[in-house]
Protein backbone atom coordinates (compact mmCIF):
# COMPACT_ATOMS: atom_id res chain seq x y z
CA UNK A 1 0.00 0.00 0.00
CA UNK A 2 2.82 2.38 0.58
CA UNK A 3 5.97 1.17 -0.78
CA UNK A 4 9.51 2.97 -0.84
CA UNK A 5 10.60 5.55 -3.10
CA UNK A 6 13.91 6.70 -3.77
CA UNK A 7 13.58 10.60 -2.99
CA UNK A 8 17.03 12.53 -4.00
CA UNK A 9 17.53 15.64 -2.93
CA UNK A 10 20.81 18.34 -2.24
CA UNK A 11 21.34 19.24 1.53
CA UNK A 12 23.80 21.46 2.50
CA UNK A 13 25.87 20.82 -1.10
CA UNK A 14 25.54 17.13 -1.35
CA UNK A 15 23.60 15.07 -3.54
CA UNK A 16 21.46 12.96 -1.47
CA UNK A 17 19.02 10.03 -2.04
CA UNK A 18 17.17 8.64 0.58
CA UNK A 19 14.53 5.65 0.45
CA UNK A 20 11.56 6.01 2.34
CA UNK A 21 7.95 5.28 2.60
CA UNK A 22 5.70 8.64 1.56
CA UNK A 23 4.49 9.15 5.08
CA UNK A 24 7.50 9.84 6.68
CA UNK A 25 8.13 13.36 7.69
CA UNK A 26 11.74 15.23 6.35
CA UNK A 27 12.76 15.84 10.22
CA UNK A 28 12.99 12.12 10.22
CA UNK A 29 14.57 11.99 7.27
CA UNK A 30 17.50 14.52 7.70
CA UNK A 31 18.30 13.29 11.48
CA UNK A 32 17.76 9.22 11.40
CA UNK A 33 18.78 8.82 7.66
CA UNK A 34 21.33 11.38 7.13
CA UNK A 35 22.58 12.13 10.28
CA UNK A 36 22.15 15.79 10.45
CA UNK A 37 20.61 16.08 13.80
CA UNK A 38 21.04 19.90 14.09
CA UNK A 39 17.13 20.27 13.34
CA UNK A 40 15.56 19.34 16.26
CA UNK A 41 12.32 17.87 17.16
CA UNK A 42 10.64 19.99 19.47
CA UNK A 43 6.56 19.88 19.27
CA UNK A 44 5.97 17.67 16.24
CA UNK A 45 2.93 20.01 15.50
CA UNK A 46 3.92 22.40 13.40
CA UNK A 47 4.25 25.96 16.43
CA UNK A 48 8.14 25.88 17.93
CA UNK A 49 9.88 25.81 14.73
CA UNK A 50 12.68 23.60 16.00
CA UNK A 51 12.69 21.46 13.11
CA UNK A 52 13.05 24.35 10.94
CA UNK A 53 15.35 23.86 7.61
CA UNK A 54 15.80 26.06 4.39
CA UNK A 55 14.12 24.23 1.25
CA UNK A 56 14.24 25.95 -2.35
CA UNK A 57 15.04 29.41 -0.22
CA UNK A 58 11.96 28.92 1.78
CA UNK A 59 12.03 28.42 5.76
CA UNK A 60 10.06 25.17 6.25
CA UNK A 61 8.84 23.18 9.27
CA UNK A 62 10.45 19.88 8.52
CA UNK A 63 7.81 18.39 11.04
CA UNK A 64 5.55 19.40 8.61
CA UNK A 65 7.00 18.17 4.98
CA UNK A 66 6.85 14.85 3.59
CA UNK A 67 10.30 13.81 2.73
CA UNK A 68 8.78 12.71 -0.54
CA UNK A 69 7.70 16.20 -1.12
CA UNK A 70 11.74 16.81 -1.19
CA UNK A 71 12.31 15.45 -4.38
CA UNK A 72 14.79 17.40 -6.45
CA UNK A 73 14.86 20.23 -3.45
CA UNK A 74 17.89 22.46 -1.89
CA UNK A 75 17.60 22.02 1.57
CA UNK A 76 19.89 23.55 3.99
CA UNK A 77 20.54 22.83 7.44
CA UNK A 78 22.79 24.33 10.33
CA UNK A 79 25.32 21.98 9.87
CA UNK A 80 25.83 23.46 6.34
CA UNK A 81 26.41 27.46 7.27
CA UNK A 82 29.76 26.93 9.06
CA UNK A 83 32.63 26.94 5.99
CA UNK A 84 35.96 26.29 6.11
CA UNK A 85 35.63 26.33 9.87
CA UNK A 86 34.46 29.20 10.30
CA UNK A 87 31.37 30.55 12.07
CA UNK A 88 28.50 31.84 9.89
CA UNK A 89 27.90 35.59 11.11
CA UNK A 90 24.68 34.33 12.88
CA UNK A 91 26.32 31.68 14.64
CA UNK A 92 29.23 34.10 16.18
CA UNK A 93 26.03 36.63 16.37
CA UNK A 94 24.51 33.86 18.73
CA UNK A 95 27.61 33.36 20.63
CA UNK A 96 28.78 36.73 20.68
CA UNK A 97 25.35 38.06 22.01
CA UNK A 98 24.12 35.11 24.16
CA UNK A 99 21.49 34.48 21.88
CA UNK A 100 21.34 31.45 23.28
CA UNK A 101 20.69 29.24 26.80
CA UNK A 102 20.06 25.48 26.54
CA UNK A 103 20.25 26.07 22.71
CA UNK A 104 17.71 23.70 21.41
CA UNK A 105 15.94 26.29 19.52
CA UNK A 106 18.82 27.60 18.29
CA UNK A 107 19.59 25.51 14.67
CA UNK A 108 15.93 26.49 13.81
CA UNK A 109 16.26 30.11 14.90
CA UNK A 110 19.66 30.48 13.00
CA UNK A 111 18.53 28.80 9.81
CA UNK A 112 15.16 31.07 9.69
CA UNK A 113 17.55 33.81 10.38
CA UNK A 114 19.37 33.07 7.83
CA UNK A 115 16.39 32.75 5.01
CA UNK A 116 15.23 36.38 6.38
CA UNK A 117 18.68 37.93 6.11
CA UNK A 118 18.81 36.47 2.81
CA UNK A 119 15.17 38.38 2.07
CA UNK A 120 15.69 41.25 4.17
CA UNK A 121 19.51 42.45 5.07
CA UNK A 122 18.95 45.70 6.90
CA UNK A 123 16.17 44.74 9.11
CA UNK A 124 14.38 46.46 11.96
CA UNK A 125 14.38 44.96 15.29
CA UNK A 126 10.09 45.05 14.87
CA UNK A 127 10.71 43.29 11.36
CA UNK A 128 13.41 40.84 12.92
CA UNK A 129 10.57 39.42 16.01
CA UNK A 130 7.46 39.84 13.12
CA UNK A 131 9.96 37.42 10.66
CA UNK A 132 11.35 34.96 13.40
CA UNK A 133 7.53 34.54 14.83
CA UNK A 134 7.64 30.94 13.78
CA UNK A 135 10.34 30.42 15.89
CA UNK A 136 9.77 29.58 19.88
CA UNK A 137 12.64 29.97 22.45
CA UNK A 138 12.11 29.58 25.88
CA UNK A 139 14.77 30.84 27.39
CA UNK A 140 16.00 34.21 25.98
CA UNK A 141 13.16 36.02 25.88
CA UNK A 142 14.05 36.80 22.76
CA UNK A 143 16.31 39.81 23.63
CA UNK A 144 19.02 38.69 22.65
CA UNK A 145 18.11 36.73 19.64
CA UNK A 146 17.19 40.39 18.38
CA UNK A 147 20.47 41.78 19.01
CA UNK A 148 22.43 38.16 17.76
CA UNK A 149 20.23 38.32 14.16
CA UNK A 150 21.47 42.38 14.21
CA UNK A 151 25.32 40.89 15.13
CA UNK A 152 25.03 39.16 12.08
CA UNK A 153 22.95 41.47 9.68
CA UNK A 154 26.02 44.14 10.59
CA UNK A 155 28.23 41.93 9.84
CA UNK A 156 27.39 40.70 6.59
CA UNK A 157 26.24 43.85 5.27
CA UNK A 158 30.00 45.06 5.50
CA UNK A 159 31.39 41.75 4.26
CA UNK A 160 29.13 42.25 0.35
CA UNK A 161 29.30 46.13 0.59
CA UNK B 1 3.87 11.33 15.45
CA UNK B 2 4.12 10.02 11.84
CA UNK B 3 1.00 9.18 9.78
CA UNK B 4 -0.88 6.13 9.21
CA UNK B 5 0.43 4.41 5.51
CA UNK B 6 -0.68 6.47 2.34
CA UNK B 7 0.04 6.57 -1.11
CA UNK B 8 1.51 9.16 -2.60
CA UNK B 9 0.93 10.97 -5.99
CA UNK B 10 2.37 13.97 -7.21
CA UNK B 11 0.99 15.12 -10.38
CA UNK B 12 2.24 17.73 -12.97
CA UNK B 13 -1.09 18.71 -14.41
CA UNK B 14 -4.84 19.49 -13.53
CA UNK B 15 -5.64 16.92 -15.50
CA UNK B 16 -3.39 14.33 -14.45
CA UNK B 17 -4.97 15.12 -10.47
CA UNK B 18 -8.39 15.13 -11.84
CA UNK B 19 -7.54 11.61 -13.16
CA UNK B 20 -6.42 10.74 -9.71
CA UNK B 21 -9.14 12.13 -7.90
CA UNK B 22 -11.34 10.15 -9.99
CA UNK B 23 -9.28 7.09 -9.39
CA UNK B 24 -9.15 6.78 -6.01
CA UNK B 25 -12.41 8.82 -5.49
CA UNK B 26 -13.30 9.20 -1.30
CA UNK B 27 -9.90 7.53 -0.65
CA UNK B 28 -8.23 10.11 -1.88
CA UNK B 29 -7.10 13.73 -0.48
CA UNK B 30 -5.69 16.83 -2.15
CA UNK B 31 -2.29 18.19 -0.47
CA UNK B 32 -1.70 21.42 -0.64
CA UNK B 33 0.17 23.70 1.77
CA UNK B 34 -0.25 20.70 4.52
CA UNK B 35 -0.02 22.43 7.61
CA UNK B 36 -3.52 21.38 8.30
CA UNK B 37 -4.10 18.37 6.52
CA UNK B 38 -0.79 16.51 7.82
CA UNK B 39 -1.16 17.98 11.54
CA UNK B 40 -4.83 16.13 11.34
CA UNK B 41 -3.19 12.67 9.24
CA UNK B 42 -0.42 13.06 12.52
CA UNK B 43 -3.15 12.68 14.69
CA UNK B 44 -5.37 10.13 12.81
CA UNK B 45 -8.25 12.81 12.12
CA UNK B 46 -7.55 12.08 8.60
CA UNK B 47 -6.51 8.88 7.64
CA UNK B 48 -6.72 8.90 3.49
CA UNK B 49 -5.42 5.93 1.47
CA UNK B 50 -4.39 8.26 -1.50
CA UNK B 51 -1.98 12.10 -1.05
CA UNK B 52 -2.27 13.78 -3.91
CA UNK B 53 -0.02 16.53 -3.87
CA UNK B 54 -0.62 19.64 -5.56
CA UNK B 55 2.84 21.36 -5.50
CA UNK B 56 4.34 20.44 -8.53
CA UNK B 57 1.43 22.21 -10.68
CA UNK B 58 2.78 25.07 -11.51
CA UNK B 59 -0.40 26.58 -13.33
CA UNK B 60 -2.13 26.63 -9.99
CA UNK B 61 0.39 29.31 -8.83
CA UNK B 62 0.32 33.22 -9.42
CA UNK B 63 -1.65 36.18 -8.98
CA UNK B 64 -2.70 38.50 -11.80
CA UNK B 65 -5.09 41.18 -12.73
CA UNK B 66 -7.05 41.21 -15.56
CA UNK B 67 -9.60 43.85 -16.82
CA UNK B 68 -11.54 44.47 -13.48
CA UNK B 69 -11.16 41.11 -11.62
CA UNK B 70 -8.01 39.80 -9.72
CA UNK B 71 -7.27 36.13 -10.37
CA UNK B 72 -4.68 34.16 -7.87
CA UNK B 73 -3.72 30.63 -8.38
CA UNK B 74 -5.33 28.03 -5.79
CA UNK B 75 -1.41 26.73 -4.89
CA UNK B 76 -0.21 30.91 -4.17
CA UNK B 77 0.94 30.94 -0.86
CA UNK B 78 0.53 33.11 1.87
CA UNK B 79 3.68 34.46 1.92
CA UNK B 80 3.30 35.21 -2.30
CA UNK B 81 -0.20 36.98 -1.37
CA UNK B 82 2.04 39.07 0.90
CA UNK B 83 4.72 40.89 -1.63
CA UNK B 84 2.61 40.76 -4.49
CA UNK B 85 2.62 44.20 -6.29
CA UNK B 86 -0.66 43.68 -7.78
CA UNK B 87 -2.56 42.89 -4.35
CA UNK B 88 -0.92 45.76 -2.60
CA UNK B 89 -1.89 48.30 -5.20
CA UNK B 90 -5.39 46.91 -5.70
CA UNK B 91 -6.37 44.40 -2.99
CA UNK B 92 -4.59 45.39 0.14
CA UNK B 93 -7.43 43.59 2.33
CA UNK B 94 -5.53 40.46 1.24
CA UNK B 95 -2.08 41.72 2.22
CA UNK B 96 -2.76 42.77 5.40
CA UNK B 97 -4.88 39.74 6.22
CA UNK B 98 -2.19 36.79 4.85
CA UNK B 99 0.01 38.88 7.20
CA UNK B 100 -2.13 37.79 10.47
CA UNK B 101 -1.82 34.31 9.56
CA UNK B 102 0.11 32.17 11.79
CA UNK B 103 4.02 32.71 10.98
CA UNK B 104 6.41 32.69 8.47
CA UNK B 105 7.10 29.11 7.58
CA UNK B 106 3.46 28.10 7.65
CA UNK B 107 2.90 31.09 5.36
CA UNK B 108 5.75 30.02 3.02
CA UNK B 109 3.36 26.40 2.62
CA UNK B 110 0.27 27.34 3.31
CA UNK B 111 -2.23 28.22 0.07
CA UNK B 112 -4.81 30.14 -0.31
CA UNK B 113 -6.59 27.52 -1.66
CA UNK B 114 -6.04 25.15 0.91
CA UNK B 115 -7.05 27.33 3.80
CA UNK B 116 -10.45 28.13 1.77
CA UNK B 117 -10.77 24.49 0.61
CA UNK B 118 -10.11 23.02 4.30
CA UNK B 119 -13.94 24.46 5.64
CA UNK B 120 -12.37 25.33 9.01
CA UNK B 121 -14.14 28.60 10.36
CA UNK B 122 -10.61 29.32 12.04
CA UNK B 123 -9.28 29.87 8.79
CA UNK B 124 -8.84 33.24 7.69
CA UNK B 125 -9.50 33.56 4.25
CA UNK B 126 -12.97 32.91 3.70
CA UNK B 127 -14.52 35.66 6.08
CA UNK B 128 -12.14 38.10 3.70
CA UNK B 129 -13.62 36.34 0.67
CA UNK B 130 -17.06 36.60 1.59
CA UNK B 131 -15.89 40.36 2.49
CA UNK B 132 -14.48 40.98 -1.28
CA UNK B 133 -17.39 39.23 -2.80
CA UNK B 134 -14.79 36.63 -4.49
CA UNK B 135 -16.06 33.76 -6.56
CA UNK B 136 -13.93 30.20 -6.46
CA UNK B 137 -13.28 27.97 -9.69
CA UNK B 138 -14.00 24.74 -9.15
CA UNK B 139 -13.07 22.12 -11.89
CA UNK B 140 -13.73 18.24 -12.41
CA UNK B 141 -14.32 15.53 -14.67
CA UNK B 142 -17.18 17.55 -16.58
CA UNK B 143 -15.49 21.19 -16.90
CA UNK B 144 -15.29 23.97 -14.81
CA UNK B 145 -18.36 25.88 -12.39
CA UNK B 146 -17.71 28.94 -10.48
CA UNK B 147 -19.09 29.33 -7.51
CA UNK B 148 -19.70 32.44 -5.25
CA UNK B 149 -17.84 32.55 -1.82
CA UNK B 150 -21.21 33.53 -0.86
CA UNK B 151 -23.33 29.88 -0.64
CA UNK B 152 -19.75 28.28 -0.66
CA UNK B 153 -19.18 27.35 3.16
CA UNK B 154 -21.76 24.86 4.45
CA UNK B 155 -20.71 24.08 7.81
CA UNK B 156 -17.12 23.06 10.15
CA UNK B 157 -15.37 21.47 7.64
CA UNK B 158 -17.74 21.93 4.86
CA UNK B 159 -17.74 23.06 1.47
CA UNK B 160 -20.07 23.44 -1.74
CA UNK B 161 -16.65 21.26 -3.45
CA UNK B 162 -17.97 17.88 -4.62
CA UNK B 163 -15.19 15.15 -4.33
CA UNK B 164 -14.46 15.10 -7.80
CA UNK B 165 -13.31 18.68 -7.62
CA UNK B 166 -10.38 20.58 -7.32
CA UNK B 167 -10.62 24.56 -6.24
CA UNK B 168 -8.14 25.95 -9.20
CA UNK B 169 -8.55 29.43 -8.92
CA UNK B 170 -9.64 32.56 -6.64
CA UNK B 171 -11.54 35.62 -8.65
CA UNK B 172 -11.66 38.96 -6.97
CA UNK B 173 -13.27 41.85 -7.82
CA UNK B 174 -11.06 44.88 -7.42
CA UNK B 175 -12.62 46.66 -4.65
CA UNK B 176 -13.49 50.16 -5.74
CA UNK B 177 -10.89 52.42 -5.92
CA UNK B 178 -10.12 54.61 -2.26
CA UNK B 179 -12.28 51.66 -0.31
CA UNK B 180 -11.16 51.97 2.94
CA UNK B 181 -10.53 48.09 4.34
CA UNK B 182 -9.50 46.22 8.02
CA UNK B 183 -8.94 42.74 8.51
CA UNK B 184 -8.89 43.01 12.80
CA UNK B 185 -7.66 40.24 14.12
CA UNK B 186 -7.73 39.40 17.92
CA UNK B 187 -5.37 36.11 18.49
CA UNK B 188 -3.68 35.15 21.95
CA UNK B 189 -0.10 34.35 20.17
CA UNK B 190 1.27 34.29 16.70
CA UNK B 191 0.56 31.01 15.13
CA UNK B 192 -3.01 30.75 17.09
CA UNK B 193 -6.27 30.91 15.46
CA UNK B 194 -8.32 33.90 15.46
CA UNK B 195 -10.46 34.01 18.79
CA UNK B 196 -12.55 36.49 16.67
CA UNK B 197 -11.53 38.66 14.11
CA UNK B 198 -13.56 40.98 10.96
CA UNK B 199 -12.84 41.92 7.86
CA UNK B 200 -14.36 45.16 6.19
CA UNK B 201 -14.32 47.07 2.89
CA UNK B 202 -15.95 50.55 3.38
CA UNK B 203 -16.67 53.24 0.49
CA UNK B 204 -17.33 56.51 1.99
CA UNK B 205 -18.55 59.63 -0.08
CA UNK B 206 -18.15 62.40 2.87
CA UNK B 207 -19.12 60.56 5.95
CA UNK B 208 -21.75 58.68 4.45
CA UNK B 209 -21.34 54.88 3.44
CA UNK B 210 -21.73 54.21 -0.01
CA UNK B 211 -21.16 50.60 0.64
CA UNK B 212 -19.79 48.52 3.18
CA UNK B 213 -19.25 44.86 3.60
CA UNK B 214 -18.40 42.98 6.98
CA UNK B 215 -18.12 39.40 7.45
CA UNK B 216 -16.47 37.35 10.53
CA UNK B 217 -13.94 34.53 11.17
CA UNK B 218 -14.22 32.09 13.51
CA UNK B 219 -17.22 32.89 15.76
CA UNK B 220 -19.76 30.67 13.79
CA UNK B 221 -19.69 27.11 12.07
CA UNK B 222 -18.54 29.19 8.98
CA UNK B 223 -17.24 32.47 8.11
CA UNK B 224 -20.39 35.01 8.75
CA UNK B 225 -21.31 38.13 6.57
CA UNK B 226 -22.56 40.56 8.96
CA UNK B 227 -25.75 41.52 6.26
CA UNK B 228 -27.97 43.44 9.43
CA UNK B 229 -25.00 45.67 9.99
CA UNK B 230 -24.34 46.39 6.68
CA UNK B 231 -27.53 47.12 5.82
CA UNK B 232 -27.71 49.54 9.01
CA UNK B 233 -24.81 51.48 7.55
CA UNK B 234 -25.45 51.89 4.12
CA UNK B 235 -26.94 55.69 3.21
CA UNK B 236 -25.75 56.18 6.97
CA UNK B 237 -23.51 59.40 8.05
CA UNK B 238 -20.44 56.92 9.91
CA UNK B 239 -20.47 58.68 12.92
CA UNK B 240 -19.36 56.84 16.70
CA UNK B 241 -22.38 56.27 17.25
CA UNK B 242 -22.83 54.35 14.21
CA UNK B 243 -20.13 52.16 13.94
CA UNK B 244 -21.25 51.63 17.65
CA UNK B 245 -24.68 49.81 16.61
CA UNK B 246 -23.35 47.97 13.68
CA UNK B 247 -20.99 46.26 15.72
CA UNK B 248 -23.69 44.77 18.27
CA UNK B 249 -25.68 43.87 14.98
CA UNK B 250 -22.47 41.86 14.06
CA UNK B 251 -22.10 40.27 17.59
CA UNK B 252 -25.51 39.25 17.36
CA UNK B 253 -24.87 36.74 14.69
CA UNK B 254 -21.96 34.91 16.49
CA UNK B 255 -22.27 31.33 17.30
CA UNK B 256 -18.92 30.53 18.71
CA UNK B 257 -18.17 27.84 21.10
CA UNK B 258 -16.41 27.67 24.24
CA UNK B 259 -13.00 26.68 24.32
CA UNK B 260 -9.32 27.54 25.39
CA UNK B 261 -9.59 31.00 23.86
CA UNK B 262 -12.63 31.99 25.95
CA UNK B 263 -16.59 31.45 26.70
CA UNK B 264 -19.09 32.23 24.15
CA UNK B 265 -20.11 35.63 26.04
CA UNK B 266 -16.44 36.74 25.12
CA UNK B 267 -16.73 35.58 21.33
CA UNK B 268 -19.24 37.34 21.12
CA UNK B 269 -17.79 40.50 22.58
CA UNK B 270 -14.77 40.28 20.50
CA UNK B 271 -16.22 39.97 17.40
CA UNK B 272 -18.25 43.04 18.18
CA UNK B 273 -14.85 44.37 18.92
CA UNK B 274 -12.98 43.60 16.12
CA UNK B 275 -15.85 44.86 14.17
CA UNK B 276 -15.72 48.09 15.59
CA UNK B 277 -12.30 48.61 15.33
CA UNK B 278 -12.37 46.79 11.69
CA UNK B 279 -14.45 49.93 10.61
CA UNK B 280 -12.86 52.74 12.71
CA UNK B 281 -9.21 51.94 10.40
CA UNK B 282 -11.34 51.35 7.41
CA UNK B 283 -13.37 54.82 7.55
CA UNK B 284 -9.53 55.90 8.77
CA UNK B 285 -8.33 54.81 5.14
CA UNK B 286 -10.67 55.18 3.30
CA UNK B 287 -10.67 58.15 0.67
CA UNK B 288 -13.78 60.43 0.33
Amino acid sequence: MSKKTVVSFRLNGHDTDVTVEPRELLIHTLRERCAHTGPHIGCETTHCGACTVDMNGTSVKSCTVLTVQAEGADLLTIEGLAQGGVLHALQEGFMQEHGLQCGFCTPGMITRAYRLLQENPNPTDDEVRYWIAGNLCRCTGYQNIVKAVQYAARKLRGATA
Amino acid sequence: MIPRPFEYHAPTSIEAALGLLATHGSEAKLLAGGHSLLPMMKLRFAQPAHLIDLNRIETLKGIRLEGNTIHIGAMTCENDLIWSPVLAEHCPLLVETARLISDPQVRYRGTIGGDISHGDPGNDHPAVMLCLGASFVLQGGRGKRVVAADGYFLGMYSTAIEPEEILTEVRIPVPPKGSGYCYAKLKRKTGDFATAAAAVLLELEGDTVVDVSIALTNVGATALKATDAERYLRRRPLTDGAIIEAARLALEICDPVEDLRGSVEYKRAMAGEMTHRALHTAAARAKR
